[in-house]
C-alpha cells in the first residue's frame, strides 16, 4: 500500500494511529489526579510537538542521511513564518496560500544558501550555514524591517489589504472558514479530552510529511545520500557527482523547515526574527540527534520529547516539589528539593544541556538506539552488527 | 583621517577579543584537532571570574551606628568590606577597586584547572568520534555552563566597572595634531588593546622559544612521529587546552568593564570567533590573529554612519559576508596551511 512493503505500511498505520489519538496518549491521567500535571494533551503543546516533528523530519533528511550537520535551520523556519502572515496581510486568515508559499520561498532560499554552502563540507559547511542564518537574523532585525517588522515581529493589523477577506470570515487562521484554535472537549469520566482544529490540521501535514521521507528513506535517491554520508570520495570514483543530490536534501529539508514556520504562524499569526536565530537551530539538531539521526522515527521522538519535557520540566517548582517529597524528613527533603528545583522550573535547560551531552557521549544513535538495545536485551540476543547509517531495517521498534 | 583613525581604534578592543578568543580556539584545533564549541562559555567563565573576585572583596559586616538614623528613622546601618577591615579604609577601598585586574590572577588558576578538567574527564574521549560528535557534545556542554552561571548569577548583565584610575577618556586627536575632541578614546579600551598584544605575545614566545613550545608545534605537525619519539605528547595538549582555556578566560576577565557580562554573552562571541578562525585559516595561530583585529576594524568601519547610508544593514553582517566569501573563495583561509582542513 502507499507504494511501501508490508513491513513500512505497518509502520506508517501505526504512526498514522499514533498521531491521530495523541488527544488520548498525551492525556493518560484523569483531571484533577495528583498526576495531572504531566498530561499534555492539550492542543498548544501536541500542536508545537506535530511542528518541531515536522522540522526535526526534515533536518533529519539532511543530516541524518548525508551527514552534512547545518547549524542554519532556523532561518529557514523564519522564512516560512514570514511568508504565512504577509499572506494574512495580503490576502485573508486562510493558511492554505501562506503554507505553500512559505514552501516556495523557504526552498528558494534553501536553493540559495545550500548553493553555496554545499561547496564546503564538515565544519566548513556548519560554519558557512551558521553564518548565513546569523545574516538573515541579523537583516530580519535591522534592514529588513518593512519586510519582518524588526523587533515587534510581523502581525496583521486592520490596516492591512486582505483583499478575500468575506463578510463573515473568522477573524483567526482558519482553512476555509474551519478556525484554527476551536475545539471540541470530550468529558469522559474523569478524564478530559481536548481535540483540536489546528492540531488535527498540524497532525495530517504531519504525517505527509512522514509519509514522503519514509517514501525517500526507501529511495533509490535515499540510497544515493546514504553513500554521500558513508564515502563521498568513492562516489567521486564511479563518476557520481554527490553535489546535486546532497543539494536537493538540503532544498527539502530547507521546505520542511518552511513548512514548519509556516504552522507555527498558522497556531498563531505572528511572526518574529528569534524564530532565525540560531539558538533555534541548536534545538533542532539536538532534538535530532537526541530522538536519532539518521532513522525515521528518531526525530519526532526527539521532538516530542523535548517538547513534552520542556513544558512539564518548567512547571514544576518548588512547591510541587516539596509535596512530592513531603514522606522524607525535614532535613532531607530540604536538601532533596533544592537539588532537584536545581533542574526544573528555571533550571530546565541545564537538564537538557545535560541530557543532550550524556546522549551523545553514550548513545551516539539516540533514543532510537536505546530502545533497541533495551529491546536487545529483552530478546537474549546478542547485538546484531547493524549498521549506523541505516538502522532503517527496524525503525518501529 | 580623523574618522579613519576613529574607526581603526575602536575596532581595535573587539577585534583584540575575537584575537584571543580565536588564538584559544585555533590552538585547540591544532593540537587536539577538536572543534571546541565550549570556547565561548571559557570567555564566559572568566568574565564571571572577575565578578566573582569583586563579589568575594565587597563582602562586608554590617554594624549599627546608633547616633545616625536613615531615611525611615531606624539606626543607621553601616556596611563595611572586610578587606577595608583588614588593610584599613584606603588600601581596602583601592583593592575592591582594582578588583578587575586582580581576576587576573584569581581567574588563571580557575580556568587553567577547568580547562584540564574538561579534556582529561570530556574531551579525551572524543579525539576519534567524528567532528559533528565534537561539535555537538561541547555545544551541550556549552549550555551547561551557561545554565551554571544563569543559576548563580541570574539572568541580567552585571556591571563590573574598571579601576576609577582608567574611568576616564584619553584624546588621541590632541597627540596627533587634530581637533581637541575629535578621537577620544577611553582608556580601559587601549589596556585591553594592550592586554591583548601582552598574552598573544607570550602565548607565541611560549611556542616559540621554550622546548615545552617546540614539542608541542612538533606535535603539531606530526604527532605520531612524536610519540614515536617517547614523548608523552597527551600531556603536553593536555597543558595546552589549559593554556587555551585560560586565554579565553583573561580576555574575558578583561572584558566585564567593557561590557557588562551576561550568561549568553559566550555563544555571541563564539559564533564570531569561528568565523574568524575559518577566516584566518583553521590551524593557523598568526591567521586567527590576524583574522581577529581585521574583521574588528572592518565591523567597526562598516558601522559608520556613511557607510551605512550606502549599504543599509552591512554593519550586521559585514563579519559573515567575509566568512562568506573567504569560505568559498579560499577555504584554508587568510593563512591556513596548505591541505590542513581544506575539504
Amino acid at each position: 500500500m502507499f507504494g511501501l512493503n508490508r513491513r513500512d505500511t505497518r509502520f506508517l498505520l501505526i504512526v498514522i494511529a499514533l498521531t491521530l489519538l495523541t488527544p488520548f496518549i498525551l492525556q493518560p491521567f484523569p483531571e484533577g489526579s495528583a498526576l495531572a500535571q504531566f498530561n499534555a494533551g492539550y492542543p498548544d503543546l501536541m500542536q508545537r510537538i506535530a511542528i518541531f516533528g515536522i522540522f526535526a523530519i526534515g533536518f533529519n533528511i539532511l543530516f541524518g542521511l548525508t551527514g552534512y550537520l547545518s547549524f542554519g535551520h532556523a532561518a529557514f523556519l523564519g522564512v516560512g513564518s514570514y511568508a504565512v502572515v504577509w499572506m494574512y496581510k495580503l490576502l485573508d486568515y486562510n493558511v492554505l496560500p501562506g503554507l505553500v508559499l512559505a514552501i516556495v520561498t523557504s526552498g528558494l532560499f534553501a536553493l540559495a544558501i545550500g548553493y553555496l554552502s554545499l561547496r564546503r563540507s564538515g565544519i566548513y559547511f556548519s560554519i558557512l550555514t551558521l553564518a548565513f542564518a546569523q545574516m538573515s537574523f541579523n537583516l530580519a532585525y535591522s534592514v529588513l524591517t518593512p519586510i519582518t517588522n524588526g523587533e515587534t515581529g510581523l502581525q496583521v493589523y486592520t490596516s492591512d489589504p486582505q483583499i478575500l477577506l468575506g463578510e463573515n470570515e473568522p477573524n483567526v487562521p482558519h482553512l476555509f472558514g474551519l478556525a484554527m484554535n476551536e475545539s471540541y472537549k470530550l468529558e469522559l469520566g474523569g478524564w478530559v479530552f481536548t481535540f483540536n482544529v489546528g492540531y488535527y490540521f498540524t497532525a495530517v501535514i504531519a504525517i505527509l510529511a512522514f509519509y514522503l521521507s519514509l517514501r525517500i528513506f526507501r529511495s533509490p535517491f535515499g540510497m544515493m545520500l546514504r553513500a554521500v554520508k558513508s564515502n563521498q570520495t568513492r562516489l567521486h570514483y564511479t563518476g557520481v557527482n554527490p553535489r546535486p543530490y546532497t543539494l536537493a536534501a538540503f532544498v527539502i529539508s530547507g521546505m520542511y523547515a518552511g513548512l514548519a514556520g509556516g504552522l507555527l504562524a498558522a497556531m498563531d499569526p505572528l511572526a518574529g526574527a528569534e524564530r532565525m536565530q540560531w539558538t533555534e537551530s541548536g534545538a533542532v539538531v539536538i532534538m535530532t540527534i537526541l530522538g536519532g539521526a539518521g532513522t525515521l522515527m528518531g526525530p519526532v521522538l526527539g521532538a516530542g520529547f523535548i517538547k513534552y519535557l520542556e513544558k512539564i520540566f518548567s512547571k514544576i517548582n518548588e512547591n510541587i516539589l516539596e509535596g512530592w517529597f513531603a514522606f522524607l524528613p525535614e532535613g532531607m527533603r530540604e536538601v532533596v528539593v533544592w537539588v532537584l528545583s536545581r533542574f526544573t522550573g528555571e533550571g530546565w535547560a541545564l537538564t537538557l544541556g545535560l541530557m543532550f551531552m550524556l546522549v551523545v557521549i553514550f548513545l551516539p544513535g539516540g533514543l532510537m538506539e536505546g530502545g533497541r538495545r533495551i529491546a536487545a536485551l529483552f530478546r537474549r540476543r546478542p547485538e546484531t552488527g547493524k549498521d549506523d547509517s541505516a538502522p532503517g531495517g527496524a525503525p518501529a521498534e | 583621517m580623523d574618522a579613519i583613525l576613529l574607526q581603526i581604534l575602536n575596532g581595535l578592543d573587539k577585534g583584540s577579543a575575537y584575537a584571543l578568543i580565536a588564538l584559544g580556539l585555533t590552538l585547540i584545533f591544532g593540537t587536539l584537532g577538536v572543534v571546541n564549541f565550549a570556547h565561548g562559555a571559557m570567555f564566559m567563565i572568566g568574565a564571571f571570574c572577575a565578578v566573582t573576585l569583586q563579589r568575594l572583596l565587597s563582602l562586608s559586616y554590617v554594624t549599627i551606628d546608633e547616633s545616625r538614623t536613615d531615611f525611615l528613622g531606624n539606626p543607621l546601618k553601616i556596611r563595611t568590606p572586610y578587606v577595608e577591615s583588614w588593610f584599613g579604609p584606603e588600601a581596602g577601598q583601592a583593592i575592591i577597586d582594582w578588583s578587575v585586574p586582580l581576576a587576573i590572577v584569581f581567574a588563571i588558576p580557575v580556568m587553567v584547572g577547568l580547562g584540564f578538567l574538561m579534556e582529561r574527564g570530556l574531551i579525551r574521549h572524543f579525539y576519534k568520534r567524528p567532528h559533528a560528535d565534537q561539535i555537538l557534545v561541547t555545544f551541550g556542554l556549552a549550555i551547561v555552563l551557561q545554565e551554571i552561571v544563569k543559576f548563580f548569577f541570574g539572568a541580567n548583565p552585571i556591571p563590573t566597572p574598571a579601576p576609577e584610575a582608567f574611568s576616564g577618556s584619553f584624546d588621541f586627536g590632541v597627540l596627533l595634531g587634530f581637533e581637541p575632541n575629535s578621537i577620544i578614546y577611553p582608556y580601559w579600551r587601549m589596556i585591553y588593546f594592550v592586554f591583548a598584544l601582552i598574552i598573544i605575545g607570550a602565548v607565541f614566545a611560549f611556542l616559540r622559544f621554550t622546548t615545552f613550545g617546540m614539542v608541542v608545534r612538533a606535535g603539531m605537525v606530526d604527532r605520531e612521529t612524536v610519540g614515536l619519539l617517547g614523548i608523552d605528547i597527551d600531556r603536553r595538549f593536555t597543558v595546552m587546552f589549559g593554556i587555551a582555556a585560560a586565554v579565553a578566560g583573561l580576555a574575558g576577565v578583561m572584558y566585564t568593564p567593557i561590557n557588562a557580562p551576561n550568561f549568553h554573552m559566550g555563544m555571541d562571541f563564539l559564533v564570531l570567533s569561528f568565523v574568524v578562525v575559518v577566516v584566518g585559516g583553521m590551524g593557523s595561530l598568526p591567521g586567527g590573529v590576524l583574522a581577529g583585529f581585521l574583521l574588528g576594524i572592518l565591523e567597526s568601519f562598516a558601522s559608520m554612519s556613511q557607510v551605512i547610508d550606502l549599504l543599509p544593514g552591512i554593519n550586521q553582517i559585514i563579519i559573515f559576508l567575509v566568512a562568506i566569501v573567504v569560505l568559498l573563495v579560499r577555504p584554508r583561509g587568510l593563512m591556513g596551511r596548505k591541505g590542513v582542513m581544506e575539504e
